[in-house]
């Protein structure tokens, strides 16, 4: 039954003090009768989505503006600039078109993206609606509905704002909405309309409605709302709280219901789905921020080359004769200008020379293998769950290769590493335990009197049957007829029942069902009236006055119900939140079998009652109402007054629930222990149900040492001691063991797990008053961590669970940290991670939304951590330091030719060399690597997750590896300059005597260049597919084939012609041809020579796996040899090694 | 219980069943089984190990020694003979053209140099300047030119680019060929003289046809078409040029204007400041006889060509040439060098392989 109606006393009503972030709708646009206040006629937006950025004016600078703020594109940008402002080396268009190129590409995807947008925006702000204007249906556009508009709306409709429910077809004034398209949600939900409106059904009825709606502001949180309705009667106003259940929002749809009448409360742009267009934050990973450092080093290099060369410059000017010998005299303007200007412009002129060394594609490679390879995760066969029907979700392609670096795992449990489907177990009353038949079969119960339905020992009759309906009224399940619902239904309808349940909660529907069994049926809830079916087959009714309901914070719930004029609060809740409320019952035995339960693994919750007086409930009403009627703080005085009512408590019984572990959950874990991962399970529950579930899962094996760090321990002993203790004891192990957690990992020792509760973290986290110890708490606790190899922390509010996480972020070592979740609950910790995934479970997609990968299972994490997050480090990094390298050999030579040209910055090669060179001639071969190289194969990295190890800590973009590259880079660059300097130093090239000019010679490095640094690359693959042979021969033919047409044709836009014949004419020398073969080999040596003996004195755990599999291939292969005879078939096996075979390869291996 | 429960009513609704999604969508979704898609295409996986590394040594090895001691050995039997006629030293004939050199005098300054060929050229001799220190490569240098006034263009050339500042114009008039390269053009004349038994000297026929390449002198460099190159052009010469361009070589017309081969050599500016350019060729005459007997030769120098202002050289060289261009003994050591450090790295490896190999080969295997 419903809050009698409140008499609105003007503004001094509760919650009016000094609220002014609120609106006030006139439903109908209709004003207020004269002596109620008068309100401040507000503007609204109209119904206009604007979800486009830009227009066709302003789209050009105010795109270029956005790229332009990107620090790469200002700097290519600042280069280009540079080139047209003064005389440099090479034409603006070397680097002008590249910028050109991705700009204008980007802008094209952009433009295109927002056309996209216009037309989405423009279909859905010209689709009709149906207005109630004057008594009659109206269809107006979308865009031009108002506030305060009366919007009709039929079944399978899209809500064209957010409105408040003022009536529908259905007597009760409910409707049914699906919110798919806004969280992803495709139950149907129930909303309620306005208890003095809901009779309204008709337009002319729904037109006489005289009514204000005052709420807060838009705000983006989807499930918050408050605000008020003041119904005017006879010029009496009445009022009438509004809550979520009323607010219909943009986007979801009309399920199951006629038509319902609602009152537009925010339009357009201030929709709730509108605001929570906005992007989250972004995410950067570890191998963007060693980019980024690589690239100041390069900028130094860069910045130090053109100081060394125009300071050189000047020194060797100093002769005059060389600043201007007789056949190279300066222009006359350039002869007056002053010395430092001169300097500066000879300055500019080498870091444009040398700009090159950063190239713009490098962004636009990485940009295009991040977005591209995220697509190998969501065409995984293995990330999709059959049951679900749901494959791997990317929502940010930015963190790709941070999956191949975690080193600290983050896991909900309920939901992630459990199936989150509850199953009733048992349920004891005052220390009598009762069993559902069909779960109890077979099964040995220790504390069970009875292998029966009920317990046969003589009980106190009267709490048994309290506590039986207690359960079946204290719940918010509802009950779906078999017809009302399609499709999207829940089977727990066992044969003959043609309804079931279904409700937010699980734990509820178990409860609620394993009821059914025990022979108590909740039926239905019809006029505010709960039935239940007896066990004689009785129907029993309560009126349902009020249901207090769950949140987090208080971990209970409880419902105030009047049976046959008896008034009962029942409560139901986690042990810890029900004990301190009761008075009386028999406490301890429940509390025995509560706890022995949650050692099994199993969820309990307690249930309580406490009858109330007619007085009593008046005050209890009278606190609701005061505190549901608040328009500010509502939530915190909701939760005071509940807080008052649910005291005096008396003990029923407990209950216990299963949740079942998800399929591999312990495979999953055990590889990511493996694999070096640290995984720690935070969790809501209390510390036995979740240390059960670590043990199952084996996060904890039998001989893991447990530390705690609990409530419990710190009541005996202060946090100080304890936290003291436990280190000692951590540390005098891991005294005697190896300092290096990676490579020592041995079963052998000790391994430690911790238990901590969010009482004590909050404690050690806490910022101490005796500040001596404040940052030591912390400091001793991330020590004990660290030597732990598994943590659970239990009974975590969601806050706390990212705090955990960012303690861990910002530890020391900064290691990469991993989320992963299925609710609510976990979306702050999802946040705050590295790496946010989120399980697609059955707890709504808040965590899929704000996820950065959603799976659908936890035992997917294993492909994608093992699999995916090995491969995409293993390639960005390879992309990376290859960039980086093919440039050094680009430019170094440039360098050294300064040496031999006096310094004037002569570039070496061609305009078109220098331009296409990272835009075509190398681009290709690299990108494709980046996004098939496979090191090692799939399986095997999923068989052996120790493999992981050898990627961790970023170690292939390391300093030491990234100076082998650019050592590497300077030899090659050596090699190909001097190699050609010798071979053109004052002598003949040719067999007809002729002289080869400067031309020739940039020409004969770069073509070196091109060949070596492409060979390199397909040293350096390990998978080798037909794509990889059309792309890297293919982008070597068509460097060939360009330089003979470049050189072919007198270009006629071009005003020189120095490239005419030269390729062509070099490679008619023979000795070029000999030295091309020459240089690329003395280039290519150093490298396979430390490949190999690396490989063979110090091989990572990869490359012995890589050996192993490549020798017993051999030897299956002699096998097959003597064995088979089909020819075919050994040719099949040795080039192209398919996987049916690997699979059989790896049965031998065993 | 509490950790689903406090999810769900944050989500805030009474919410249906947590139900699956419809049977539509599952076909939809499920992910392609293609092997691309599956990052499972064929693919040929190789290693580069000691063991596969190290046969690739040795045929290098054994490819690149015999190459490169091919390589010394033409080098090697190549003769060349190179003499130096700047005029540095009191004691060269040339030292006084030098000394006095001016850019106006009228008179050309002629010297001769005297030199012995110890062993006879038998094939083709090629002639060439070589200059030291001289940076034809220098950046304001190189782009001093206007290849479309080259190309016989006729607004080119009336107004050349902007690039031949400062030898673009003179005396307001367009300079043809205009730019500092031109402007530079080499002007020594060498001639050479056998002086035989009984001491009397022979000319030895120079050819100065096909020193440029074929491209050049056919296609890039073309006289402006119906206007002869004459006075009539309204062009000036490059500032330090005796002659205008269309006296170059009055004799040939095929030979004059911007197809003087000469010329064209000189504008395909060199790599490095030591450059030697191709002058002229001596054909050989007959089988029975050396294209140059060893004996003595004079050089005679029309010395027009200052070097010395910026500490230049002159060079003469005479050169046979084989298929692998001229006297070059780098590329035949380069070969031999790195022939035989592959073969010493194979022996290095063939060393490695059998210590490690069979160890990393018999532990390890994953389980």
């Amino acid at each position: 039954v419903l809050t009698p109606p409140v008499r609105t006393c003007t503004h001094k009503c509760v919650g009016e003090e000094n609220w002014v972030d609120s609106r006030t709708i006139y439903i109908g646009h209709k004003e207020p009768p004269p002596g109620t206040e008068a309100f401040i006629q507000q503007r609204f937006p109209d119904n206009r989505i604007v979800s486009s950025k830009y227009t066709f004016w302003n789209f050009i600078p105010k795109n270029m503006f956005e790229q332009f703020r990107r620090v790469a594109n200002f700097y290519f940008l600042i280069i280009f600039l540079v080139q047209l402002i003064i005389d440099t080396p090479t034409s603006p268009i070397t680097s002008g078109l590249p910028l050109f190129f991705v700009i204008t590409v980007t802008a094209i995807k952009q433009g295109y993206e927002d056309w996209l947008r216009h037309k989405a925006d423009n279909s859905v702000n010209q689709c009709p609606v149906h207005v109630v204007q004057h008594g009659k249906v109206v269809r107006k556009q979308s865009r031009k509905l108002r506030v305060g508009d009366v919007v009709l709306v039929k079944e399978d409709e899209t809500f064209p704002c957010d409105l408040i429910l003022l009536s529908t077809s259905r007597d009760d004034g409910t409707c049914y909405v699906t919110t798919a398209s806004l969280d992803g949600e495709s139950s149907h939900k129930t909303y309620y309309a306005v208890q003095d409106t809901k009779a309204h059904s008709t337009e002319e009825e729904v037109d006489s409605i005289h009514a204000t709606i005052e709420c807060e502001q838009p705000q983006p949180d989807l499930y918050k709302f408050v605000g008020r309705i003041n119904i005017y009667m006879d010029n009496e106003a009445v009022a009438r709280p509004l809550g979520s259940e009323n607010l219909l929002l943009r986007g979801a749809t009309l399920k199951n219901t006629e038509f319902i009448y609602a009152v537009a409360i925010y339009t357009g742009m201030e929709t709730k789905m509108a605001l929570n267009y906005q992007s989250k934050s972004q995410k950067r990973s570890a191998v963007e921020k060693s980019m980024n450092s690589y690239l100041v080093v390069y900028l130094c290099i860069l910045i130090s080359k053109a100081l060394i060369n125009t300071a050189l410059k000047y020194v060797w000017q100093a002769d005059p004769n060389r600043d201007e010998p007789w056949y190279n005299d300066r222009t006359e303007t350039e002869r007056q200008r002053h010395i430092v200007s001169l300097a500066f412009t000879d300055f500019l002129a080498f870091m444009v020379l040398f700009n090159y060394i950063i190239p713009v594609s490098m962004y636009v490679t990485v940009e295009m293998q991040k977005f591209l390879g995220s697509y190998f995760i969501m065409w995984d066969d293995e990330i999709f769950d059959e049951e679900l029907g749901e494959r791997a979700v990317v929502n940010t392609s930015d963190l790709n290769e941070e999956l191949g670096q975690v080193e600290y795992v983050f896991t909900d449990k309920t939901g992630t590493l459990t199936e989150n489907n509850m199953e009733f177990i048992e349920c004891c009353v005052d220390g009598h335990v009762y069993v559902p038949h069909a779960i109890c079969n077979g099964q040995l119960m220790p504390g069970a009197a009875g292998m029966d339905m009920i317990d046969t020992s003589p009980g106190p009759e009267v709490h048994e049957e309290l506590f039986f309906r207690a359960l079946c009224l204290c719940h918010t399940v509802q009950v779906k007829e078999e017809e009302t619902v399609d499709g999207i239904k829940h089977g727990i309808h066992q044969g003959k029942s043609t309804s079931f349940y279904i409700s937010s909660s699980p734990d509820e529907v178990a409860l609620v069902e394993g009821m059914k069994r025990l022979g108590f049926t909740y039926l239905r809830l019809k006029d505010s009236h709960m039935e239940i079916l007896n066990r004689e087959d009785e129907i029993e009714r309560f009126e349902l006055l009020e249901v207090l309901t769950f949140d987090s914070v208080r971990r209970r719930m409880s419902v105030i119900v009047r049976a046959t004029g008896e008034l009962y609060l029942f409560c139901k809740g986690a042990d810890s939140s029900i004990f301190p409320r009761i008075i009386s019952g028999k406490v301890d035995q429940v509390k025995a079998r509560v706890e022995h339960n949650a050692v099994e693994g199993l969820r309990t919750l307690c249930v309580a009652y406490r009858p109330l007086t007619p007085e009593q409930y008046q005050e209890v009403c009278h606190l609701l109402n005061g505190a549901k009627l608040a328009l500010q703080d509502r939530d915190k005085r909701l939760a005071e007054a509940y807080d008052i009512i649910e005291k005096d408590l008396i003990l029923l019984g407990a209950t216990a629930v299963e949740d079942r572990l998800q399929e591999k959950a312990a495979d999953t874990i055990e590889s990511l222990h493996k694999a070096g991962m640290k995984v720690w399970v935070l969790t809501g529950d209390k510390m036995e149900t979740a240390a059960a579930t670590c043990y199952a899962s084996k996060l904890f094996h039998r001989n893991t040492q447990i530390l705690e760090l609990t409530t419990k321990r710190t009541e005996e002993q202060s946090l100080h001691d304890v936290l003291f203790d436990l280190s000692r004891t951590v540390l005098r192990q891991h005294g005697n063991m190896t300092r290096d957690t990676f490579s020592g990992f041995s079963g052998d020792c000790t391994d430690y797990g911790l238990i901590i509760d969010g009482a004590t973290l909050s404690a050690v986290m806490r910022p101490t008053q005796e500040d001596s110890n404040s940052g030591n708490y912390k400091e001793i606790f991330l020590e004990i961590c660290r030597n732990c190899s598994a943590v659970l922390c239990c009974r975590m509010a969601p806050l706390q669970k990212a705090q955990i996480v960012k303690l861990i972020k910002t530890s020391e070592e900064h290691p990469i940290t991993l989320a992963v979740g299925d609710g609510a609950n976990d979306v702050s910790m999802i946040l705050e991670a590295h790496v946010g995934i989120g399980i697609m479970g059955k707890e709504g997609r808040q965590a899929v939304r704000n996820s950065d990968y959603a799976i659908p299972k936890f035992k997917h994490l294993k492909k994608m951590l093992l699999v995916h997050g090995h491969y995409y480090y293993i390639r960005i990094s390879e992309l990376v330091q290859y960039f980086f390298y093919k440039n050094v050999c680009f430019i170094f030579p440039q360098f050294l030719y300064q040496f031999f040209c006096g310094f004037s910055q002569q570039p070496l090669y061609d305009t078109a060399y220098l331009t296409l060179y990272n835009i075509s001639f190398t681009s290709l071969p690299i990108l494709l690597y980046s996004l098939i190289e496979q090191h090692i194969n799939m399986d095997i990295l999923k068989k052996d997750p120790s493999l992981y190890r050898d990627i961790a800590k970023n170690s292939l973009l390391r300093w030491p590896i990234f100076i082998y590259w650019t050592v590497l880079g300077v030899y090659d660059a050596i090699v190909m300059f001097f190699g050609a300097y010798f071979l053109f130093d004052n002598t003949t090239f040719t067999s007809n005597g002729q002289m080869f000019g400067n031309w020739t010679f940039g020409t004969l490095v770069f073509t070196v260049l091109v060949f070596t640094v492409t060979f390199k690359l397909a040293l350096d693959t390990h998978y080798w597919t037909w794509i990889n042979h059309f792309v890297i021969w293919g982008s070597l033919i068509f460097f060939v084939v360009f330089s003979l047409l470049w050189g072919g044709i007198i270009w006629p836009f071009l005003n020189y012609q120095r490239m005419y014949y030269v390729f062509m004419q070099m490679l008619s020398s023979g000795p070029a041809w000999l030295s091309i073969i020459l240089l690329i080999t003395a280039s290519l040596l150093p490298d396979v020579v430390k490949k190999v003996i690396c490989r063979a004195m110090w091989p990572t755990t990869t490359e012995r796996i890589q050996v192993s599999l490549l020798s017993l291939h051999q030897s299956l292969m002699v096998s097959l040899r003597s064995s088979v005879s089909s020819i075919q078939f050994q040719f099949n096996f040795i080039c192209i090694a398919p996987i049916h075979n690997r699979s059989y390869l790896r049965t031998l291996f065993k | 219980m509490a950790t689903s429960y406090n999810a769900k009513e944050e989500d805030g609704h009474h919410s249906g069943a947590s139900s699956h999604g419809a049977a539509g969508v599952v076909k939809s979704k499920k992910p392609d089984n293609t092997a691309f898609k599956q990052q499972r295409l064929p693919a040929w996986q190789p290693i580069l190990t000691a063991g596969t590394v190290l046969p690739a040594f040795f045929v290098i090895g054994l490819i690149f020694i015999p190459i490169g001691i091919g390589l010394y050995v033409s080098s090697n039997n190549i003769k060349e003979f190179e003499i130096d006629y700047t005029g540095v030293d009191i004691s060269n004939p040339c030292y006084s053209c030098a000394k006095n050199f001016s850019w106006n005098s009228t008179t050309p300054c002629v010297c001769s140099m005297n030199f012995t060929l110890e062993q006879p050229f038998e094939s083709n001799v090629f002639m060439y300047y070589g200059l030291s220190n001289f940076y034809q490569n220098h950046r304001r240098y190189v782009k001093s030119r206007d290849d479309s006034q080259l190309n016989g263009d006729q607004s080119a050339l009336k107004n050349p680019s902007k690039e031949c500042e400062p030898y673009r114009t003179s005396d307001g008039l367009p300079i043809a060929p205009c730019g500092a390269i031109a402007n530079s053009l080499f002007n020594d004349t060498l001639e050479l003289y056998h002086i035989d038994s009984n001491n009397t000297r022979n000319t030895i026929p120079l050819v100065k046809k096909g020193i440029a390449w074929w491209t050049d002198k056919h296609v890039k460099f073309r006289n402006p078409g119906f206007i002869k190159l004459n006075k009539h052009l309204c062009t000036n010469k490059p500032v330090n040029w005796r002659k205008p361009v269309y006296e170059l070589d009055p004799s040939d017309p095929d030979n004059n204007g911007f197809i003087n081969e000469d010329f064209i050599v000189w504008m395909r500016t060199a790599a490095l400041p030591t450059f030697r350019k191709l002058y002229r060729i001596i054909q050989k005459k007959s089988n029975t006889t050396p294209t140059l007997p060893s004996g003595k030769y004079v050089l005679e120098i029309t010395y027009n060509y200052p070097v010395l202002s910026f500490d230049g050289r002159k060079r003469m060289i005479l050169s046979t040439i084989s298929w692998m261009g001229g006297k070059n003994p780098f590329l035949g050591i380069a070969y031999i060098t790195v022939g035989s450090i592959c073969f010493f790295l194979g022996v290095v490896l063939l060393i490695i392989h059998h210590k490690y190999d069979t160890r990393s080969n018999s532990a390890d295997i994953p389980n």
